[in-house]
């Protein structure tokens, strides 16, 4: 059809805006799932789910798919707020705005700019560290038995992949040796028998608990998931009537689980900096 | 009642502009606010001074001339009224009015209170209509049944009278409200889908054309609109837009 213009007309950038908004409110879930384990999980399962990120295939390409999502959704956001000035080359001398729409409504391109400094702030906080600089390996520590007589004796092992452990005495006595941040190969050799897990546990911890910075990045991922909440809050709903998606039987349903979207996600998020900080 | 009036007065399209104070007094609780406007311009015209401009015509809610952005709001601050229908006992003695005009790039000023809506003539020119034979043996149209339900939501949609308050009350001056309602009153009945899919499409390319926003759902039009046009047609335009393109 030579007039549709799904990319360029005012309709078709609202359905890629809806499009790659729901899909990062999906992003946010399955991140908001994995994060809890610091809250309600072994230090061992987050760093196993963590690895899992970045390793499984399938997970690879919707990581893409996030990321491509965010860069789309903010440059598409922000192009269309640059338009809607324009629309209005001289503006009113008394505007009661209020009147007539929420706050955040008139506010999504403030609300987005503010979590585009979040998400990139974050991802130096962690996402870089876990996949480009070199990282502690997720160890533990393992009473063993002596041979032989009754008594115990405390091993730090690391954990790997295979389920195995593999001392940390031996790493350090040169048996082993530990290559490109995770692998454990036969000191000299080819041969690779373990991987371990980044230690984004104790990273991510360390983090928050920090005494120079802890407090004010706590601070700021709080207030961070505030403004998600308020960028949702008009987010959800809004995508559905981008997509078409408006019929009186449903809308109740659609602005309820919207609102509830919106104040559950960000506060379960908000509540990971807060318990590391102050009750870890 | 006496009141304060800053008035946007501009000498015409190339003017820029400025707000100037008007003091008034005698004004009845019962007159509505264009009546209030005659009575400024009265006082002008016997002072010798240039009368304040204002769009206007039937003054009684259907035909959609007067405009005006009255203490920020499109229409005044009352729900479901043209400017012509709203009655000067919203206001108290001793208030101060804003009257500026719709503010929109499509919207260009003329002269004071009066605005250029003619980018809606050219959107509906793109589309808001139907081919039909009338060379004298048009068919009844009451021969084709249409459900009860959807010729009552094209009527409401019909009800659009092309004032432009949707477009002065949106933060980024979208026309969706009104496109979506002259797509909505046909795209609902039998004689409109016939042309469907160019109705839409030509339509929506001539709203981005005059220099419209695009919408974000704050819903600021549906609040402000005299006839109390749905949200439900701007979705209704979204999934025809859609479903156009898809063709
Ligand atoms: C996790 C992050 C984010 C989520 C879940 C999210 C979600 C959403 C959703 C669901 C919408 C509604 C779309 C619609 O009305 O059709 C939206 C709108 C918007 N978002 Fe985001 N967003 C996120 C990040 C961002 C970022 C980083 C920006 C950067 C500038 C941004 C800018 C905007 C703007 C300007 C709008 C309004 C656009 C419009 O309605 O036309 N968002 N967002
Ligand atoms: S949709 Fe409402 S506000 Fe917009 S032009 Fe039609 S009647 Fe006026
Ligand atoms: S003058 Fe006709 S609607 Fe107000």
């Amino acid at each position: 059809m030579a007039k549709s213009a799904l990319l360029k007309s005012s309709l078709g950038k609202k359905y890629w805006m809806a499009l790659t908004g729901l899909f990062l409110c999906l992003f946010l879930v399955g991140h908001l799932a994995g994060n809890l384990q610091l809250i309600f999980g072994t230090d061992l399962q987050f760093n196993q789910y963590a690895y899992f990120m970045t390793s499984n295939p399938a997970v690879k390409i919707l990581s893409y798919l996030t990321y491509f999502s965010i860069l789309f959704h903010a440059v598409d956001g922000i192009m269309l707020t640059i338009q809607n000035k324009k629309a209005r080359p001289v503006g009113y001398v008394k505007n009661n705005a209020a009147a007539n729409s929420t706050w955040q409504s008139r506010n999504m391109a403030v609300l987005g700019t503010l979590l585009l400094v979040f998400i990139a702030t974050h991802m130096v906080n962690f996402w870089a560290k876990m996949h480009f600089s070199e990282m502690p390996l997720q160890q533990q520590t393992v009473s063993q038995p002596i041979p032989m007589t009754n008594e115990k004796i405390d091993v730090v092992v690391y954990n790997t992949t295979t389920g195995s452990f593999i001392a940390q005495q031996q790493v350090e006595g040169g048996e082993f040796e530990v290559r490109n941040n995770k692998e454990f190969y036969i000191k000299g050799s080819d041969i690779k028998f373990a991987e371990g897990y980044k230690d984004l546990y104790k990273i991510t911890v360390d983090f928050f608990k920090d005494p120079s910075y802890g407090l004010v990045f706590t601070l700021f991922y709080v207030f961070s998931m505030a403004v998600l909440a308020f960028h949702l809050l008009h987010g959800f709903a809004s995508a559905f009537q981008s997509l078409g998606a408006n019929n009186p039987k449903y809308n109740g349903l659609i602005k309820g689980l919207g609102k509830l979207f919106a104040i559950i996600v960000p506060l379960l998020f908000a509540i990971i900096p807060i318990y590391i900080h102050f009750i870890k | 009642m006496n009141l304060t009036l800053k008035i946007w007065r501009q000498k015409n399209a190339k003017d820029k502009g400025q707000m100037v104070d008007y003091k008034i007094g005698g004004i009845e609780p019962d007159m509505s606010f264009l009546e209030m406007l005659d009575v400024l311009n009265n006082e002008l015209v016997e002072k010798g001074d240039d009368p304040v401009a204002f769009d206007h015509d039937c003054r009684e809610g259907i035909c959609g001339m007067c405009s005006l952005f009255i203490n920020g709001e499109a229409h005044g601050p009352d729900r479901g009224i043209t400017t012509c229908q709203l009655h000067m006992r919203k206001f108290k003695d001793g208030d101060t009015i804003y009257i500026e005009p719709f503010r929109a790039k499509a919207f260009p000023v003329i002269k004071d209170l009066v605005v250029d809506r003619s980018s809606f003539d050219r959107i509906q020119h793109a589309g808001g209509f139907i081919s039909v034979n009338t060379s004298g043996n048009t068919q009844d149209a009451n021969n084709i049944p249409i459900k009860k339900h959807d010729a009552d939501r094209a009527f409401d949609a019909a009800t659009c009278i092309g004032c432009g308050a949707c477009v002065a009350s949106c933060k980024n001056s979208s026309a969706m409200l009104f496109v979506s309602a002259k797509v909505s009153q046909f795209a609902l009945l039998p004689q409109g889908r016939v042309e469907a899919t160019e109705r839409v499409l030509n339509m929506v390319e001539a709203m981005d054309q005059e220099g419209f926003g695009n919408c974000t759902n704050t819903g600021a039009c549906e609040v402000e609109c005299p006839k109390g046009i749905s949200l439900e047609n701007i979705a209704r335009m979204n999934r025809e837009y859609l479903a156009a393109s898809i063709k």
